[in-house]
């Protein structure tokens, strides 16, 4: 099954960068955006940002999904200036799992396109990123033949 | 007229003909609301009578408490007499943060010292080596032995009895001991538990506290266990962990199952040392999770203790009832916990740990209403205890023993449980071993498909969560949600500081000494690793360096990942 205007399929990276070992949220999800058509690359926890980074750029992925339940996501405007400087700052970035309010809106000011909480759906999961790959695909043919 | 001929009528009984009619009232109402199957995927009937209970010998599968094979509990006079330690999680920022909030605690009930260190120490490092954004967010920074005589400043340690959380090479302990050796107080009165010396659950469902490769771990864990036989005879080595996996997704039944099959894989290392089954057995100590499916963990529990006691006496051998003890520490169930309206959590945390209660817990760890927020805030913090508090104190709970027992549902609940747990603990078995099924993902495995099957039930809306799939309120209606924050940046600053002066500030030939001492102990076969992990902290080694120089040794490992 192929989503709307994605051809071949989205492919996202759903990935864990920090400390926290908890990954029973990036297993559901991974399955969710799988169940869903998208190709989905799944690292292990603990990856640095400049893992991530060339992750990202050699396997060409249209999003990438951070997941954090220990606080990590203090670390994800990090990852956001690493994109930008390999040239990859077009790649939606969101994060899911446990956010403080206070710290959505930082997260969302330093580029971060969504927080998904704990209770998200699945419904929630899918659509978000079938949209955010749409647009990036559609970012990246612009860039290379607008 | 014509004669027709009288029906033959059967005799029925008063029960069937009480059931008959009650069967045929229930089906003309309204359809029985609720799931008619539990989380571990075994059918739930309408009603439970007699007729549940089977050819059910009293003596054979409950008998009384403290007796084999211990379904009523593992002592005589259960939350009677003892009723059970008040175990807060705790954990916070720099080391002065975490002591003010364990004496917080400890004021307003809690009964027992638990120490979660900062993620930085879960993993194998030092403050100095890790992004300090999130230093001290999700626990406290302990790395040295004056950071963990801060943390313990004004706690009798030679009196309270100590949960570290800490998996090995177990430094936290080591440190503690360091403390105790300063302080002067004998280390056969430390008492407590290495409450994450599990590292097959680790391996499986929790990489957090994921620090040596696995034979490392194995090697590292016995050692621990050696140590703690000839020197910490208070102490409980090993705490098999059955809450990772049922947090990652495995059913009550499977987590059970999973559980026991680790403590047996244990148990087999523990007989290939030398040490017969009554020597160790004693100090085997269990922890699981409590989801809020009420009957279902109460059924768990006390299904549980009854396969340990007939495990440990049929298939060890073992025949001091001590060994035959299921000493268990609950945790009510973050999963359950939502993020929207949260104050919601209270109530489930209650009937979390009602139900830890009527199965017979030794240790209880209620959940803040925050915590699916953030690290407790100090007022969540007190509500969770207090909810303990009353729950012990108001309620009345503790006055009979098991309670639940002889329920028409619980015990054939129980029974049905049992044989869940039974096919789980075979199908391990099958495999080898829980080491071999672990190494193979096997266990991943099962955790993995049972998370997805709960979230597919949640999503489909066969599995109500207030709040999320139901009841909904907008989030712009929603109070703001307070959570804590991390430490202030000076707090860091000040902590890294002081790390690097106990550096500069140790005896370096000693130091040099330890380091090497347990780089060698780590490659002989004979030697204990823990002595010298013990012996490197009282020296003023560092967690970071004593777990470096061991992943030296033993590797860093990476724990097999089923996506």
């Amino acid at each position: 099954m192929s989503l709307p205007g994605i051809d071949p399929p989205a492919r996202i990276l759903i990935t864990k960068i920090g400390l926290d070992g908890h990954d029973r949220g990036s297993r559901v999800v991974a399955a969710f955006l799988r169940d869903a058509g998208m190709e989905v690359l799944y690292t292990p926890p603990w990856q640095e940002i400049g893992q991530v980074v060339r992750l990202a750029e050699e396997e060409d992925v249209d999003a990438i999904g951070i997941s954090s339940l220990a606080t990590d996501h203090l670390l994800v405007p990090k990852l956001l200036k690493a994109l930008a400087k390999a040239g990859l700052g077009h790649l939606p970035v969101v994060v899911g799992g446990i956010v403080p309010d206070a710290d959505e809106g930082k997260l969302k000011k330093a580029g971060v396109r969504h927080v998904f909480h704990p209770g998200a759906s699945r419904e929630e999961i899918v659509d978000v990123m079938a949209r955010l790959a749409v647009e990036a695909r559609a970012a990246k043919a612009k860039s290379l033949f607008g | 007229m014509a004669r027709r001929s009288k029906p033959v009528e059967l005799p029925l009984s008063r029960f069937e003909k009480a059931r008959a009619q009650w069967r045929a009232e229930l089906e003309a109402g309204p359809a029985a609301p609720g799931n008619s199957s539990n989380r571990s995927g075994l059918e739930v009937k309408p009603i439970y009578t007699p007729q549940n209970a089977g050819e059910r010998d009293y003596m054979d599968a409950l008998g009384f408490p403290g007796q084999f094979p211990m379904t009523r509990g593992i002592y005589a006079s259960m939350h009677r007499g003892r009723t059970w330690t008040q175990r807060q999680l705790i954990g916070l920022g720099v080391p002065e943060d975490y002591n003010a909030r364990l004496k917080s605690i400890l004021a307003h009930g809690g009964s027992a010292v638990s120490l979660i260190p900062c993620n930085s120490v879960y993993r194998g490092y030092d403050a100095d080596a890790v992004p300090p954004e999130i230093l001290g967010t999700c626990g406290a920074i302990v790395n040295t032995v004056e950071d963990m005589e801060i943390c313990l400043s004004g706690i009798p340690i030679g009196e309270i009895s100590t949960a570290l959380n800490d998996p090995s090479p177990f430094t936290l302990l080591a440190l503690e001991l360091a403390v105790a050796k300063r302080r002067g107080i004998a280390w056969d009165r430390i008492a407590g538990t290495s409450n994450q010396s599990d590292y097959l659950s680790h391996f499986v469902a929790n990489h957090m506290f994921f620090r040596l490769a696995l034979p490392g771990a194995r090697r590292v864990l016995l050692d621990h266990i050696a140590f703690a036989r000839r020197r910490l005879p208070q102490w409980n080595p090993i705490s098999i962990v059955g809450q990772h996996m049922q947090q990652a997704g495995a059913t009550p039944a499977e987590a059970m199952g999973l559980t026991l099959a680790s403590a047996i894989q244990y148990a087999n290392d523990c007989v290939a040392r030398g040490w017969s089954p009554d020597q160790v057995l004693p100090r085997f100590t269990f922890f699981f999770d409590i989801s809020i499916s009420f009957f279902e963990e109460v059924a768990k529990f006390r299904a549980g203790r009854r396969i340990w006691a007939r495990l440990t006496r049929e298939r060890f051998g073992a025949t001091d009832p001590r060994s035959w003890r299921f000493k268990f520490h609950g945790q009510t169930s973050g999963v359950d916990l939502t993020r929207e309206q949260p104050l919601n959590n209270i109530a489930r945390v209650t009937v979390q740990a009602m139900a830890g209660i009527f199965g017979g817990l030794q240790s209880l760890h209620t959940d803040a209403y925050d915590e699916v927020l953030s690290v407790p805030t100090e007022k969540a913090a007190r509500i969770a205890i207090s909810t303990q508090n009353i729950l012990k104190e108001e309620a009345q709970l503790t006055d009979v023993i098991d309670p639940l027992g002889g329920s028409f549902y619980v015990e054939a609940l129980t029974d049905q449980m049992e044989t869940k747990i039974l096919q789980v603990i075979d199908r391990i078995d099958a495999a080898g071993g829980m080491y071999a099924a672990v190494e193979a993902g096997l266990v991943q495995r099962i955790c993995g498909d049972s998370a997805l099957a709960f979230q597919e039930k949640v999503d489909s809306g066969a599995q109500t969560i207030v709040g999320i799939n139901k009841y909904r309120v907008p989030d712009t209606q929603e109070p703001a949600r307070e959570a804590l924050r991390p430490p202030p940046k000076r707090k860091i600053e000040a902590q890294l500081k002081r790390l690097k002066r106990f550096k500069a500030e140790r005896g370096r030939d000693s130091v040099a000494r330890a380091l090497s001492a347990l780089g060698w102990a780590a490659a002989s076969a004979e030697a204990n690793v823990f002595e010298a992990v013990v012996e490197g902290a009282c020296a003023g080694l560092t967690h970071g360096e004593i777990c470096a120089k061991l992943r030296e040794v033993y590797g860093f490992g990476t724990p097999l990942i089923v996506a």
